[in-house]
């Protein structure tokens, strides 16, 4: 139960420390941090990262969603597929899905053209690779749960019974 | 012109003074909040708009929606296996209020005395006043952990009284009580013919042990009239949405009166209730398990402060004791030299004295801020 308990809080929020976490959870410090190991271990924890809103940056990088259609043979497995588009650092997330195509696929470069050319280059030619569609991502709401604006502020009275 | 007596009688609020105080002041961090501050699901946010859009912006029935008292009596039987019909035991009111209200003036009697177990929510005390009854205080102690027990009401003279109110989960102490514990009220009110008023509105926040109904316990049913709603379960506070769960006969004169002062609950709001009752159990549960998490921080953090204060296992407050011996100075000086601010625990009656309420219904950073700003005030 606390492998879930230590998830949640760190899926609310993976900055807090782990005494922080300790007393939310009413647990030990140490079997906090002996929780977090094993999850990172077992590679249940990939990693921790911030949730970036792009547009707030100097440089807004540009983002595509791209649809990929594959045909598969005897020899080739999605898997194949998957870890050759995976290795590239400008693909920033990769599913297999159901529906009309077969992978979504998230790309972020620096510029239109860069994303373009990464599609052109790397990806179309790719021979199990039939068909690539992108759509380049105009604005974002919202991100892994988290909802982008300004929020809104606690108009609560001050005091109430 | 002159307001009548029984206005006159009812004491100024504790709350309102400090409420002046705090808004006059910038940036401050509260913990003297008394409503979630969540918002409402977005589900039943979005019911409720659906329903204007629609026009639905008639009365409904005087105990509101049909379909709404189905689905409540289906969810107080799912949740608390109590069974109420939804034809004649059922009132939808504006908030729990307005049914707390509805039911003094539904039973008691000009002189009739009315047992308030407390410290508890402010509107008790004036509701008994405005029905022309009499309060007997009963204050709960800290060494029971503040739960009401046969000896505090035997030795307040509870006994003579004809009624008896009660919050489990408490505001302000965020006491919870057990079946076991419960069923000693029970005792104590079957022995000395006690009518039982039960506010059960933060039953979904009991964090240690499930909720019991005093009303399910043997031959409660027919003395008990129990009170709940949207407000803290759902975060709708601000929908005022409640209702009373009562026998048909007592259901009836209550209904009466609710016909004739409010004609029926706020339609809009009847409509984000059962939206909440079918699709949101989800939501009850995230905010539950948060201001859990919440309760253990602040319980860790006081325990490491050296707060005496014991463990509240229900509602979304904490109630420590204070300090210093003048609680309403502490906590004046808190705010004026912090910024935090909290509630003594006087301003919700006899019981309160030297604690102080302090909501944890606030965003983690905040909570954690106001808890170190209250950590280097007292050192």
């Amino acid at each position: 139960m606390s492998r879930e308990d230590v998830l949640a809080v760190l899926s609310d929020n993976a900055r807090y420390s782990t005494e922080d976490i300790a007393r939310q959870l009413d647990m030990e410090p140490e079997a906090v941090e002996s929780t977090i190991e094993e999850l990172e271990e077992a590679g249940v924890i990939k990693g921790y990262k911030a949730v970036i809103d792009r547009s707030k940056l100097d440089e807004e990088p540009v983002r595509a969603a791209v649809e990929l259609n594959v045909t598969l043979d005897r020899e080739t497995s999605y898997d194949d597929i998957s870890s050759r588009l995976a290795q590239f650092p400008m693909v920033e997330s990769l599913h297999l899905v159901s529906g009309d195509f077969d992978f979504m696929m998230q790309v972020e470069g620096d510029s239109m053209r860069e994303v373009s050319q990464f599609i052109s280059n790397k990806v179309a030619p790719v021979p199990e690779i039939t068909q690539t569609v992108t759509h380049y991502v105009m604005d974002a709401y919202k991100e892994q749960g988290i909802t982008f604006g300004d929020g809104h502020d606690d108009d609560r009275l001050s005091i109430s019974p | 012109m002159k307001p009548a007596d029984r206005v006159q009688r009812v004491p100024p609020s504790g709350i309102r003074r400090f409420f002046e105080l705090a808004e006059e002041m910038d940036d401050i961090i509260s913990l003297g909040v008394g409503e979630p501050d969540f918002a409402a699901p977005w589900a039943a946010r979005d019911a409720a708009i659906t329903s204007l859009e629609q026009g639905k912006t008639s009365y409904t029935a005087n105990r509101g929606r049909r379909d709404l008292r189905e689905a409540i009596a289906t969810d107080v039987k799912k949740r608390y296996d109590l069974s109420y019909d939804p034809d004649d035991e059922i009132v939808v009111t504006a908030g729990a209020s307005e049914g707390i209200d509805l039911a003094f003036r539904a039973l008691v009697n000009p002189g009739d005395t009315v047992a308030v177990a407390q410290p508890c929510y402010v509107s008790y005390v004036p509701g008994v006043i405005f029905a022309d009854g009499d309060v007997c205080s009963v204050p709960t102690r800290k060494e029971d952990e503040f739960k009401l027990t046969p000896e505090v009401l035997a030795e307040h003279g509870a006994d003579d009284a004809e009624m008896l109110v009660m919050c489990y989960p408490n505001n302000p102490t965020g006491a919870t009580m057990t079946e076991d514990e419960l069923q000693a009220v029970a005792d104590f009110a079957i022995e000395h013919d006690l009518t039982v008023l039960s506010d059960e509105i933060y039953s979904e926040l009991s964090y240690e042990h499930d909720h019991t109904s005093i009303a399910t316990l043997p031959g409660m049913r027919e003395r008990t009239v129990v009170f709940n709603g949207f407000s803290k379960a759902y975060a709708m506070t601000g929908l005022r949405l409640g209702y009373v769960l009562a026998p048909a006969e007592v259901s009836a004169a209550i209904n009466r009166i609710h016909q004739y002062t409010m004609l029926s609950a706020p339609t809009t709001a009847q409509f984000a209730a059962l939206e909440a009752l079918e699709s949101c159990d989800g939501e009850v549960v995230e905010m539950r398990e948060e201001y859990n998490r919440r309760r253990n921080l602040v319980l860790s953090r006081f325990e490491e402060m050296g707060i005496d204060c014991f463990r509240a296992k229900g509602a979304f407050y904490a109630f420590p004791e204070c300090p210093w011996d003048d609680a309403e100075a502490f906590a004046e000086a808190l705010l004026e030299e912090t910024g935090v601010a909290v509630v003594p625990g006087d301003a919700f009656g006899e019981g309160g004295e030297g604690h102080l309420r302090v909501s944890y219904a606030t965003g983690f950073d905040e909570l954690e801020t106001a808890l170190d700003r209250i950590e280097s005030f007292i050192e």
